[in-house]
C-alpha cells in the first residue's frame, strides 16, 4: 500500500499521520510539498493535520487552492483514494471532494479532548475492518470542526449511508450536524473526518482504539 | 513617504525612555559626546530592566547553574541539559504579564512564540509548551476578560505552531488585579553536537535577516514592560506587538533545515527589543562588532525610520551570522518557506556598533557596553519581617466536615482546570505520555524514554516568608517530577515581582532568590535558563512575589512512569513523611476560615530529598502503583485527585482536620499491593522514613473518612469540574 502526505505551510500534523502510516502499513509514505502539480504514483494521498496557511481567510480555503490540489482532485475523480483529517477534511471540503463545511465549534473554543466515535459503514477503504456500530475513542483537537450542510444534502448523506463516523455517547464536541464526524464521498474513495486516529494507536496514547482503521488500508 | 525627522533630546524625551538622569549622563559619558535619537533608542532598549537585569544580576550570581548534564546555564536564548544519547533538552520560560494584562490574547501569543524561538534558535524542535498565569480575584470587574483572552492566546499560537501544552498553572489572587502574570516555556529536543549559539565568530560575515517583514509594532515594548502600570494601561495597547504562528511553524522548518545545511554560524531571535538586542548581543558575545545597513531591512510599512526599526517588536524575525559560501543555498531555503531573506550587515573588528540608514550613520556605539557591560545596581534592600506559625491547636475543625471539603474541592484555585487546558492541543507530536491534570507532563523522546516537564510556585508562600516560599517552589518542582517516576534534572525560573526601588520589594526577590538557591543547591537542581520580571505593580499595590520554576527531569524507563490514579481495589494506600500540623498559609485557613496568616510550613530539604528518593527507588522497583504529592490542600485533595482521576474510591483511617488539610512539605500519597506493604514500611523505617498506613482503595466509587464523612465521587467531581466553566459562562 503505497500512500503519500501533503505538506502545505502551516500543516503540522504530518509527522504524526507519516507515523501512523508506517508502523501499521510497514511502508513508509511519501512526503508531498504544496507546490508539486503532479502527485506521485500511489494508491493513497492523505491531507493531514495542521493550520494550513494559519486558518487565515477561512480554515483550508487557501490550501484547496494551492497547486498540487488540481492533481488531487483530478486524480480523485479516477478513483484514487484520499483520506483528510482534521484540517486535511476542512481542505478537501473546501476543495469541493466533499459537500458541506467545517464551521466554528457551537462552544466558540477550540477542543482537544478523547471523544467517542461510533463506526456507523464499515464498507470503506478506511472502516473495513471494523464491526459495523463499534465504538471507539479517538482525540479531536480543533476550533472548526461543526459539520453543517443543506437539508438535502444531509438527507442524501444519511440515506446513502455516506456518514462513516458520527460521535456517540454524547461526546459531539464541536456541535455538529446529527454528530456526523467523518463522511465519505458518493463515489467512496475520499473520506474527510475531523478525529484525529493517528494520536490513538498505540499503548502510549492511552488505548490502541484506531489501529484497525489504518489496518483497513491493507485490505483496501 | 521619507521618514520623519528625529526629534531634539530634552530631558523630557530621555525621561519618557525610561532613563534616570544619572543612566542618562553615564551615557553621554560613554560617547563623549551627545547621542543621537537613534542611538538614546538604542540605549532605553538595552538598559532597561527587562533587557539588562539591572537590579538582579548581582543576585542571580549567586544561583547554582552547573552540574554532570549542564551543557549550557544562563546567558544563551535557553538553557541546555545533557540527557543521554546524543540527545538534549533545551528550555526556558519567560515572562509575558505587561502585554497580557493590556492586550490579553496577542499579549500571551506573542508571549508563546517569544519563549519557541528561543528553544529553536539553538536548534532544538519544541516538544513541549507550558505555562503559569496569575489573575485577580475572580469577582474582579477584568479577570473573566483575561483569563479567557489569555487562554484563547496561549492555545492559538501553541495549537497552530504545533507543540503540545501539557502542563501549567492558573491561580487567582487579589494581588493581581491589576497585574496579571502570564509566563511561558517551551522544551525543545536537539542533538548535543547541534547546538546553536549566539556568539558570532569571524570578521567580515554576512548578518542576515530571516523571517517576517518588519513593522512599527511593539516598539519600546521592553521599556514599558519595564515600568510600573499608572493608571494607563489601555493607552498602551499599540507596544503590544501582534503574533503570526503561521509565520512562525514556517521559521521553525525554515531554520531547522538551514542549520542542517552547515550554514549557520551564529544565531539569536528578535526579542524583546528586536533588532537592536539581537545584534548586539551577537557582537557582544563574539567581541566583534556589527555594521547594519537599515536600507535593506524587509519593512512592512512606509517611511519607518532608523529609531523604528531597531526598536520594532515586530515577531517572527531571526539575525543569524552565515558562512558566505552558503548564502545562495540559504536563500533559497527561506525563500521555500515564504520567508524574507536579507543580508543587512556585516561583522567588523571594530567592538562599534554601526547602524547606517539612507547614507547617514545613525548610531556609532561601543557594543560591548550597551549589551554585557550595562549598567548594574546593588538596591538597597530589607528583610521581610518573619511570621508567627500558627498553631495547629489554634485552628479550628470545620463545624461540618463533608462542606468543608466540598467548600475546597470547589474552589477557584483548587478546581479542575480542565476548562483551560482542553483548549490546549496537548496530543500533537503523537509522544504526549502523560496530559495535563497530573504532578507533571511526559513527553517521550525516545523508544522507552521520556522527560517530565512541570511549573511550581505558591506565591501565598512566597508572600509570608520569601526565603522559605522560594526554598518550597523548588522543592515542589522536584517532588512533581519525582511524582511520575522521573529524575529530576534542572530547572528554568521566572522570577515575577513588584519595583525593585523599594527596599521590601528588593528584600522579597534578595531573599526569594536565597531560598531557591539553597533548594538548588540541596537538591542538585542546577537554574539553566531564567528571565525577571520585576514593576509589576498598579498603583503602588505589588503582585504577591511569584517566582515561577519550571523543572525538567528524566525517564531513562518510560514503562515504569506512575500516575496519580488509583489502579486497583484492595491497594494500600500510604503516606510517606508522616502526618502534617502546619497549617498557616493553608487553603483550608483561607477557604474554610477566611484567614490569610502565618508563616508558611517550613522545607526540610534533606528530608525532602530523602523522600523522594525513596519513593523513586519505591517507583524503580515497580512497587508504587499510583503516586501523588501532597501540596495545596493538604493529604485530602491529594487523596480526592487520585479518586478523580481513576473513578475508584478509597476507605481511610480516621483523619481529623489538621492532618487532612496541613500543608506540611517533603510529602506523598503512594499506593501499592498488599503484598509490597511490609517490605516498604519496613524500607522507610530502615530509612528513618516516616512512613505508614492510612486507607486502602476501593471498588466502591466513594471517599469514606474513618466515620467523620463519606462522599461519592460523583458529587465530588461534579463541584472540582463546575467551577471554571460556570465561572466563565457568568454563572457565579
Amino acid at each position: 500500500m503505497k500512500s503519500a502526505v501533503v505538506v502545505f505551510p502551516g500543516i503540522n500534523r504530518e509527522r504524526d499521520m507519516m507515523l501512523a502510516l508506517e508502523s501499521i502499513t510497514g511502508q513508509k509514505p511519501l512526503s508531498v510539498w504544496h507546490t508539486e502539480t503532479e502527485l506521485p504514483k500511489v494508491d493513497l494521498v492523505v491531507v493531514p493535520g495542521g493550520f494550513s496557511y494559519g486558518d487565515y481567510l477561512r480554515c483550508g480555503a487557501i490550501a484547496a487552492r494551492s497547486p498540487i490540489m488540481s492533481d488531487i482532485r483530478a486524480k480523485s475523480l479516477k478513483g484514487l483514494k484520499v483520506l483528510g483529517v482534521c484540517n486535511g477534511f476542512q481542505i478537501i471540503t473546501e476543495a469541493g471532494l466533499l459537500p458541506g463545511a467545517l464551521v466554528r465549534n457551537a462552544s466558540l473554543h477550540f477542543v482537544c479532548r478523547q471523544v467517542k466515535l461510533r463506526v456507523e459503514n464499515i464498507r470503506t477503504f478506511f472502516t473495513n475492518r471494523m464491526a459495523k456500530g463499534a465504538v471507539v475513542s479517538c482525540p479531536v483537537a480543533h476550533g472548526e470542526g461543526n459539520y453543517i450542510c443543506d437539508a438535502e444534502t444531509l438527507a442524501r448523506l444519511e440515506g446513502e449511508g455516506r456518514v462513516v463516523f458520527r460521535y456517540a455517547e454524547g461526546t459531539n464536541p464541536n456541535g455538529a450536524m446529527h454528530d456526523i464526524a467523518g463522511i465519505v464521498s458518493e463515489t467512496g474513495n475520499v473520506i474527510g473526518m475531523m478525529p484525529h486516529p493517528e494520536n490513538m494507536i498505540e499503548p502510549l496514547h492511552g488505548r490502541t482504539d484506531c489501529r484497525p482503521l489504518f489496518e483497513s488500508l491493507l485490505a483496501a | 513617504m521619507t521618514p520623519a525627522p528625529d526629534p531634539k533630546i530634552t530631558a523630557e524625551i530621555v525621561k519618557a525612555h525610561g532613563l534616570k538622569p544619572e543612566e542618562y549622563e553615564r551615557f553621554v559619558k560613554l560617547l563623549g559626546r551627545a547621542p543621537s535619537f537613534t542611538e538614546l533608542g538604542i540605549c532605553s532598549a538595552m538598559w532597561n530592566e527587562h533587557c539588562s537585569y539591572k537590579s538582579s544580576k548581582k543576585w542571580l550570581r549567586t544561583l547554582p547553574t552547573k552540574g554532570p548534564r549542564v551543557i549550557q546555564g544562563p546567558g544563551e536564548n535557553a538553557g541546555v541539559v545533557d540527557v543521554g544519547d546524543g540527545q538534549a533538552i533545551v528550555f526556558k520560560m519567560e515572562s509575558h504579564n505587561h502585554p497580557s494584562f493590556i492586550e490579553p490574547y496577542q499579549g500571551s501569543a506573542t508571549g508563546v512564540g517569544g519563549i519557541l524561538r528561543d528553544v529553536f534558535t539553538m536548534g532544538a524542535r519544541p516538544i513541549a509548551a507550558l505555562n503559569a498565569l496569575r489573575f485577580g480575584a475572580p469577582d474582579h470587574p477584568k479577570t473573566r476578560h483575561l483569563v479567557s483572552g489569555v487562554v484563547a492566546g496561549i492555545g492559538g499560537y501553541g495549537n497552530s505552531f504545533g507543540v503540545p501544552t501539557i502542563g501549567g498553572e492558573v491561580n487567582f489572587h487579589g494581588r493581581y488585579n491589576g497585574n496579571i502574570l502570564v509566563n511561558a516555556m517551551a522544551v525543545g529536543l536537539a542533538d548535543t553536537d547541534k547546538i546553536f549559539y549566539s556568539k558570532a565568530r569571524g570578521v567580515g560575515l554576512p548578518v542576515v535577516y530571516l523571517g517576517a517583514k518588519t513593522g512599527r509594532d511593539g516598539i519600546h515594548g521592553a521599556t514599558m514592560a519595564s515600568a510600573e502600570f499608572a493608571g494607563d494601561a489601555e493607552d498602551k495597547r499599540p507596544t503590544v506587538q501582534v503574533g503570526d504562528p503561521f509565520t512562525e511553524k514556517c521559521l521553525l522548518e525554515a531554520c531547522l533545515e538551514l542549520m542542517a545545511s552547515g550554514a549557520v554560524i551564529a544565531i539569536q531571535d528578535m526579542g524583546a527589543a528586536g533588532l537592536t538586542s539581537s545584534a548586539v548581543e551577537m557582537g557582544a558575545k563574539g567581541d566583534l562588532g556589527i555594521e547594519l545597513d537599515l536600507d535593506k531591512v524587509p519593512c512592512r510599512e512606509e517611511a519607518m525610520t532608523a529609531y523604528e526599526m531597531m526598536l520594532s517588536e515586530s515577531q517572527e524575525r531571526m539575525l543569524m551570522v552565515l558562512d558566505p559560501a552558503k548564502e545562495k543555498e540559504a536563500e533559497a531555503i527561506f525563500h521555500k518557506w515564504g520567508l524574507d531573506f536579507a543580508i543587512v550587515g556585516k561583522t567588523t573588528d571594530t567592538l562599534r556598533f554601526v547602524i547606517r540608514h539612507q547614507g547617514e550613520v545613525k548610531a556609532d556605539l561601543p557594543i560591548k557596553q550597551m549589551g554585557d557591560e550595562a549598567p548594574e545596581y546593588d538596591r538597597h534592600w530589607i528583610e521581610p519581617p518573619k511570621l508567627p506559625v500558627v498553631r495547629a491547636a489554634d485552628v479550628p475543625a470545620p463545624k461540618d466536615l463533608r462542606a468543608a471539603i466540598l467548600k475546597i474541592v470547589g474552589s477557584p484555585d483548587m478546581s479542575s482546570r480542565r476548562w483551560v487546558w482542553e483548549q490546549y492541543d496537548h496530543l500533537i507530536q503523537s509522544n504526549t505520555a502523560q496530559i495535563p491534570g497530573g504532578d507533571a507532563g511526559v513527553i517521550r523522546i525516545g523508544p522507552n524514554k521520556a522527560i517530565a516537564a512541570t511549573t511550581d510556585v505558591t506565591p501565598r508562600y512566597v508572600e509570608a516568608d520569601p526565603f522559605e516560599g522560594g526554598k518550597q517552589a523548588v522543592a515542589e518542582c522536584w517532588r512533581n517530577l519525582v511524582a511520575v517516576g522521573a529524575t529530576p534534572i534542572a530547572i528554568t525560573d521566572n522570577l515575577n515581582f513588584g519595583n525593585p526601588e523599594r527596599p521590601e520589594i528588593m528584600g522579597q526577590f534578595v531573599m526569594a532568590v536565597r531560598g531557591i538557591g539553597e533548594a538548588c543547591r540541596a537538591l542538585n537542581f542546577p537554574v539553566v535558563s531564567g528571565n525577571v520580571s520585576l514593576y509589576n505593580e498598579t498603583m503602588g499595590q505589588a503582585i504577591l512575589p511569584t517566582p515561577a520554576i519550571g523543572g525538567i527531569g528524566l525517564l531513562d524507563d518510560l514503562s515504569k512512569m506512575t500516575t496519580l490514579a488509583l489502579k486497583q481495589p484492595g491497594d494500600v494506600i500510604l503516606l510517606i513523611g508522616g502526618h502534617g500540623s502546619h497549617l498557616g498559609q493553608s487553603i483550608y485557613l483561607r477557604e474554610v476560615l477566611g484567614r490569610e496568616e502565618g508563616a508558611p510550613p517550613p522545607v526540610d530539604l534533606a528530608a525532602e530529598r530523602c523522600h523522594g528518593n525513596f519513593v523513586r527507588d519505591l517507583i524503580n522497583a515497580r512497587q508504587a502503583t499510583a503516586v501523588h504529592d501532597v501540596s495545596d490542600g493538604g493529604l485530602g485533595l491529594a487523596l480526592i485527585e487520585m479518586g478523580l482521576a481513576s473513578g475508584l474510591g478509597a476507605r481511610l483511617d480516621p483523619l481529623d482536620h489538621v492532618q487532612l488539610f496541613a500543608e506540611d512539605q517533603s510529602r506523598y500519597v503512594v499506593t501499592c499491593a498488599t503484598s509490597a506493604v511490609a517490605a516498604i514500611l519496613g524500607k522507610a523505617a530502615k530509612a528513618g522514613i516516616d512512613a505508614m498506613r492510612i486507607g486502602e482503595v476501593t471498588a466502591d466509587a466513594r471517599l469514606i473518612i474513618g466515620g467523620a464523612a463519606s462522599i461519592s465521587l460523583g458529587e465530588l467531581r461534579g463541584i472540582h469540574e463546575g467551577w471554571f466553566p460556570a465561572y466563565m459562562a457568568g454563572e457565579l
